[in-house]
């Protein structure tokens, strides 16, 4: 996945989409299309599972639209095409140009490499409402080298073609220790291209991103310059573009309220047909993981084990369940709790009153002793690349 | 109070990446834009189906609102309506 939605907490894009649901309401509004593992790019921080070479099987044009047409009729209004690369999809104009006259409101999350401005003119004539062009850094170097691949240069033309064909252009930086030093830098490029909106996104620390922590956790002081940066930008633009900063949830002293509440608003759908609850659930244990080959979507929304478990209160354990802050954020991110602390009904430990909080102050010093290594010294990034998925998931 | 952007010769148009459409899901008007969607009240709906639909001043706008609403007093509304949508990014003057 090379967009922002898995950078963000739930909620903080636009957040609106949350408002208007209640536990009683419960309709997917957000349909997140993972259409293919397949990118050019090899992103450390990418939120595909490790493992993701060995799903293969993807879901047929057909299927793609079957599954767009049900999660439509269930309220889905807002559809993102993500990936992986969603350009190496080959039909590609035609998912859009049906979900369009679905009545979808149709999301292209990409990195741009693989487009060109023919093929952003033929998306608008296919109806594409939004298109998110994403960076890996504001130099050509930095951005080639965290991106494993010579695509800085095409990217500024592809955001370019993108705002020629009236779109509104959207920036998306995932920001790290690597990068964030460079948000002056960043925020002026946004400015010459002359971005309409702006996203600081920040690495959220599941699949590969999880893997090379160590050496992406932003230190304490450099988000502070950051943000102050950002938040001077955001004065000196307002009314013309509009910056959206998140700030790292392991910096916060509460958790995100992680997808908007399990199973309430968001429906992921894998490459090869998996619904989810939330694009990282699939590497947590117990789950059944049912496939839209197999069973219906409304069946899988209303009925499964899956989307069923973590949704209410109930499964809650102490703090959160005594907590009064539960119903904002729902006890944070179901897949971080487990990643850290074993357990997937366990508080985030983000929050400082998980009684696991320690772990997310073990994992800053952790990250701080690997940047006060000298280069030899660092342990390398690892980039997410099909070898490294081989070699990784076959090591576990 | 800032000055008001819109005045009776202004056009009003929805905002660059912003759709209008009927969710018979929700059973409201919405406005869709960029990873989000705001549901909109029978009043912000009739207002924002009309900017969606056809350029035209916000006197012609407010024309056509008093005959499908016989004759209702609604001028101050939806100016107050419009700068708000404005604040919101919702809309823009053409």
């Amino acid at each position: 996945m090379t967009g922002s939605d898995q950078n963000k907490a739930a909620g903080s894009t636009g957040g609106t989409l949350g408002l208007s649901s209640h536990n009683d309401i419960r309709q997917p509004l957000w349909l997140l299309a993972e259409l293919t593992y397949a990118c050019p790019l090899q992103c450390p921080y990418c939120s595909n599972p490790m493992d993701y070479a060995n799903f293969k099987k993807e879901l047929t044009t057909e299927e793609w639209l079957d599954v767009f047409r049900q999660a439509r009729a269930m309220g889905a209004t807002q559809l993102g095409l993500s990936g992986g690369e969603p350009l190496t999809r080959p039909d590609l104009v035609e998912l859009i140009t049906e979900a369009r006259k679905m009545g979808f409101y149709t999301n292209l999350i990409t990195s741009g490499v693989g487009m060109d401005a023919a093929k952003v003119a033929e998306f608008k004539e296919a109806g594409l409402d939004h298109i998110q062009v994403s960076f890996q850094a504001s130099s050509e170097d930095l951005n080639d080298l965290i991106a494993g691949t010579d695509a800085f240069k095409h990217k500024i033309e592809m955001a370019k073609a993108v705002k020629a064909n009236g779109y509104p252009m959207v920036l998306c930086f995932v920001t790290h220790r690597q990068n964030i030093d460079q948000m002056e830098d960043i925020l002026e490029l946004a400015i010459s291209l002359e971005a309409d909106y702006v996203e600081l996104a920040t690495t959220q620390y599941y699949g590969w991103a999880m893997h090379n922590r160590d050496q992406l956790l932003p230190m304490k002081e450099q988000l502070v310059k950051a943000e102050a940066i950002a938040h001077r930008y955001q004065e000196e633009q307002k009314g013309k573009m509009k910056i959206y900063y998140v700030v790292p949830d392991y910096y916060e002293e509460r958790p995100k309220a992680c997808m908007n509440g399990w199973g309430n608003v968001f429906l992921t759908i894998t490459p090869d047909g998996v619904a989810l609850p939330c694009h990282a659930a699939r590497e947590l244990p117990g789950m059944d993981l049912p496939n839209i080959r197999d069973v219906s979507v409304k069946e899988i929304w209303e009925e499964s084990n899956d989307f069923n478990r973590f949704r209410g209160y109930e499964w809650m354990k102490e703090p959160c369940r005594s907590c009064d802050e539960k119903e904002k954020d729902f006890g944070g991110c179901r897949c971080q709790a487990y990643m850290l602390t074993g357990d997937p009904a366990s508080a985030d430990p983000v929050c400082s009153k998980s009684f696991d909080h320690h772990l997310i102050e073990d994992a800053l010093k952790r990250g701080r002793l690997e940047a006060e290594k000298t280069v030899t010294e660092a342990k390398p990034l690892v980039f997410r690349n099909p070898k490294n998925s081989k070699k990784l998931s076959a090591s576990e | 109070m800032s000055d008001p952007v819109f005045t009776a010769s202004s056009i009003p148009v929805l905002a660059l990446g912003y759709r209008f459409q009927w969710e018979p899901a929700q059973n409201c008007n919405v406005l869709l834009y960029p990873e989000g969607m705001v549901k909109l009240n029978g009043a912000a709906g009739e207002i924002l189906k009309r900017i969606s639909e056809n350029k035209q001043t916000v006197a012609e706008l407010i024309a056509e609102l008093k005959a499908a609403f016989d004759g209702a007093d609604l001028d101050d509304d939806v100016y107050r309506f419009l700068e708000e949508a404005h604040d919101n990014d919702w809309i823009r003057p053409e």
